[in-house]
């Protein structure tokens, strides 16, 4: 039996949904039975946002993931990825996106941001393959911040057997018409991000 | 939607609205509410083209609405979460007095775990309370297809029917196939002149009760029937009886138990579920919230396991279920798995709060610095009972919070009180009570935040805006005017993103001696508004570490590193992809740090 469980975390208005919905999408084009489960924050914005996504070539019943059975994590957000390490088996694989955003608690001075290195020893010290990316500043190159989760969802493509044209037809699928080519250059941005790594 | 041999993923929202377009419904109603707001949604957005959809007031109203277009013998769906419910009940419940002309539907997304909703009721006491049958959906499958089969038995049985959603099935995606929309659904016909059968005097409800008690009982035999009332036979040593979601994580934690999967949860089939019971050594159900169907069973004379197994509120997770099972002996140890201890220490937490440019920002700083006693409503807007606010005090039930002003002011209070409610919330259950205080001569201030739209839920229309959910365009109701013809002596209205303006209102609204005083703080939502603004900057040089932006609670505000040499604080910085531009930081800086820049990034 194949089973693959991912995770997409990050904060209410970065696009994880949308991306989830393309994975679960990417998921059954490649052939697989998919369920996917979202829970969004409280906020339109500022909460922490996840979706669990399973592809099995078995019947899914349950569209969650318990903690110790994620294969891939994609964390739109630093602090996000350390959140939910719980879930991540050891040898999974972690794709965070180099971006902080500072709740509340952090920028009202009653707590403190965990620095870079904390964060990545803390994903590496319970995850075997940590990769960080820099998906803003990619997606800011193509002059806006809205696709880096297409630049990410390009990133954890190169994991997977399916064709670009596979991804691009489940990124046609959710993005509207109107921004569909800067978000389709925004997914192969991110493809290259990860060039290299095994 | 990805298609792929008409098998498409679709949310269980969005396949109960796709139900509601194949089963042929006409009229489809509601009132936004999480998990339930996207059905509608989809609904209009999808198949307006031969269906009528609108946000309905409030629940009550949307389930009349249903009622009047089934009666008139077209095809009605009306669409609630969880304790919308209540507000719905007091309708819902003649409808099995008068049955209908045309299938009339009720979908109600339940909130086990409380994601969004200010209590964890079980709704299948509806059931039972109201005398209307129920259907419970495990995924978005069963939920597209519940929609239609209700509609054709709800025209069988001549009553209106319930199906239970819930926040994990509404909010799942899961492989449906499509179908086709039914031929020839059920056209408006002259309006049935029926008193004996439409209207619920008592001389004739009184009449129906018999015919109600021998449709349920119609119903039990159809239950005993149906397909959806489903046993997976595995080995006999545990039988399980479930429904819904549950079901579904109990085929996973229990690959070996047979499991009878309800598809119907009232009324239940009595002879099917006997015969399961006596097939099986060990019979638990496991079902989330109150013992619902563990009761009935227990009521029929049957040993069965439920709620002393396993917990009575939150949700019963596929983990918490192993857990437990091990824990009663119904899972042998060994199925316990082996997890890793992870310490994470303690990270910062990120607690929901007012977006960057939310208009609201204004009203909760101020109320937190004029430490006034506030009753407060349902909205984005109870995020200010949170840090650095806290300065909404009360939050219970739509509207609850100017009948609890009008109780201050009652209670002859020694402080004044201002309640805080949002546009669609006023319209939805603030009416009546605003009417209340007006009548009985309540004092208090009523801060109708007015930004222009349903926030919460996902910006859908009510009655203060220029268009509905068919996309017409509408005549908006003023709200000043409208509590003006309610009787209010002093209604202002105050941009809300201007500080200074909102504090002089609201002290001259709290000063107001003769009757309520309504100030409407008018700001768009920045996800309805058509006006993007400039983002802010700090200057650094100028900064002196006060912390007074950090006190407005925006996200975009941010600690940078350089420091203030005289208190050792680091001084402020706006994070510009977060910056809406609203300006309030830089209107309570003391030493004019904060300005406008004259570049905003392109909105996608």
């Amino acid at each position: 039996m194949t089973a693959i469980n991912f995770l997409v975390c990050g904060v209410g208005g970065q696009g994880t949904v949308v991306a989830s919905d393309i994975l679960s999408n990417v998921g059954l084009a490649s052939g697989y039975e998919v369920k996917k489960s979202d829970v969004l924050g409280l906020a339109q914005r500022g909460g922490s946002v996840i979706s669990h996504i399973r592809w099995s070539d078995q019947p899914v019943h349950a569209p969650m993931v318990g903690l110790g059975e994620i294969d891939y994590m994609l964390a739109f957000e630093r602090l996000e990825a350390v959140r939910r390490l719980p879930y991540m088996k050891p040898a999974g694989t972690v794709i965070v996106n180099a971006q902080e955003i500072h709740p509340i608690a952090v920028t009202t001075g009653q707590m403190a941001y965990p620095s870079p290195v904390q964060i990545l020893a803390t994903l590496q010290a319970y995850v075997a393959h940590v990769y960080e990316v820099s998906a803003l500043a990619t997606a800011l190159t193509f002059g806006s911040s809205r696709t880096v989760n297409i630049v990410l969802l390009g990133a954890i493509s190169h994991f997977f057997p399916a064709g670009a044209s596979i991804w691009e037809e489940a990124i046609s699928q959710v993005i509207r018409p109107k921004l569909l080519e800067i978000n389709i250059k925004a997914f192969h941005a991110g493809r290259v991000l990860m060039e290299g790594a095994s | 939607m990805s298609v792929q041999d008409q098998r498409v993923l679709l949310s269980g929202n969005e396949a109960i609205a796709r139900g509601a377009y194949e089963g042929g419904v006409g009229v489809a109603t509601g009132y936004p509410g999480t998990p339930s707001s996207e059905i509608l949604e989809v609904v209009a957005d999808r198949y307006k083209d031969v269906l009528y959809a609108e946000w309905s007031t409030n629940e009550k109203v949307a389930m009349d609405v249903a009622a009047g277009a089934a009666y008139s013998g077209v095809r009605a769906l009306v669409t609630t979460k969880s304790v919308g419910m209540n507000v719905l009940a007091d309708s819902l419940f003649y409808l099995p007095y008068t049955g209908l002309e045309a299938g009339l539907v009720v979908v109600v997304c339940d909130d086990v775990g409380m994601f969004s909703s200010q209590n964890e009721q079980d709704n299948r006491w509806y059931a039972i309370l109201g005398k209307v049958p129920m259907l419970e959906p495990a995924d978005s499958q069963e939920s597209k297809d519940m929609v239609v089969l209700s509609l054709d038995l709800a025209e069988k049985f001549d009553t209106p029917f319930v199906v239970r959603s819930g926040m994990r099935i509404a909010h799942s995606k899961s492989i449906v196939i499509l179908g086709k929309r039914v031929g020839n659904p059920p056209q408006a016909k002259p309006f049935p002149r029926n008193i004996a059968k439409y209207n619920c005097n008592a001389l004739f409800a009184r009449a129906k009760r018999p015919i109600i008690e021998q449709r349920l009982k119609d119903l039990q035999a159809w239950a005993e029937e149906t397909p959806i009332n489903q046993v997976n036979w595995r080995e006999t040593k545990l039988g399980i009886i479930s429904s819904g979601i549950v079901a579904e994580y109990a085929r996973e934690v229990f690959p070996d138990a047979s499991l009878f999967k309800l598809g119907m949860v009232h009324p239940l089939p009595e002879q099917k579920i006997r015969h399961f019971a006596s097939q099986v050594r060990t019979l638990v159900v496991i079902e989330e919230l109150q013992p619902f169907l563990e009761m009935q069973l227990k009521a029929m004379g049957l040993a069965v396991l439920g709620k002393d197994i396993f917990p009575t509120y939150d949700e019963i997770l596929p983990e918490t279920m192993r857990s437990c099972a091990i824990e009663a002996g119904l899972l042998p140890a060994g199925e316990r798995k082996e997890r890793r201890v992870i310490d994470l220490g303690k990270l910062p937490v990120r607690s929901a709060v007012l977006c960057p440019g939310c208009p609201h920002r204004s009203s909760y700083y101020l109320l937190n610095k004029m430490k006034v006693p506030v009753t407060g409503d349902i909205g984005c807007y109870n995020l200010g009972c949170l840090p650095p606010f806290e300065a909404q005090h009360t939050m219970g039930s739509m509207g609850s919070s100017i009948g609890q002003l009008q109780g201050i002011s009652a209670a002859k209070s020694p402080e004044r009180g201002v309640c805080t409610i949002g546009d669609s919330t006023f319209f939805h259950a603030g009416m009546a009570p605003l009417l209340d205080m007006v009548h009985n001569r309540g004092t208090g201030a009523v801060l109708i935040m007015d930004n222009a739209t349903t926030a919460m839920t996902g910006h859908q229309d009510h009655p203060g805006m220029t268009h509905n959910l068919m996309g017409d365009a509408v005549q908006r109701v003023d709200l000043a005017k409208l509590c003006q013809a309610m009787g209010v002596k002093l209604v202002k209205e105050v941009d809300a993103f201007r500080v200074k303006d909102v504090e002089s209102a609201l002290k001259e609204c709290l000063a107001w001696e003769d009757g309520p005083a309504v100030l409407i703080a008018k700001g768009e939502c920045i996800f309805v508004t058509r006006d993007p603004k400039p983002t802010y900057t700090v200057d650094p040089t100028k900064c002196i570490a006060c912390d007074s932006c950090t006190r407005v609670g925006c996200p975009a505000v941010i600690k940078i590193e350089e420091r203030n040499p005289k208190n050792n604080r680091r001084k402020s910085g706006i994070d510009p992809v977060l910056c809406n531009g609203c300006g309030i930081c830089a209107q309570v800086c003391p030493v004019g740090a904060i300005s406008q820049t004259d570049r905003k990034e392109a909105a996608e």
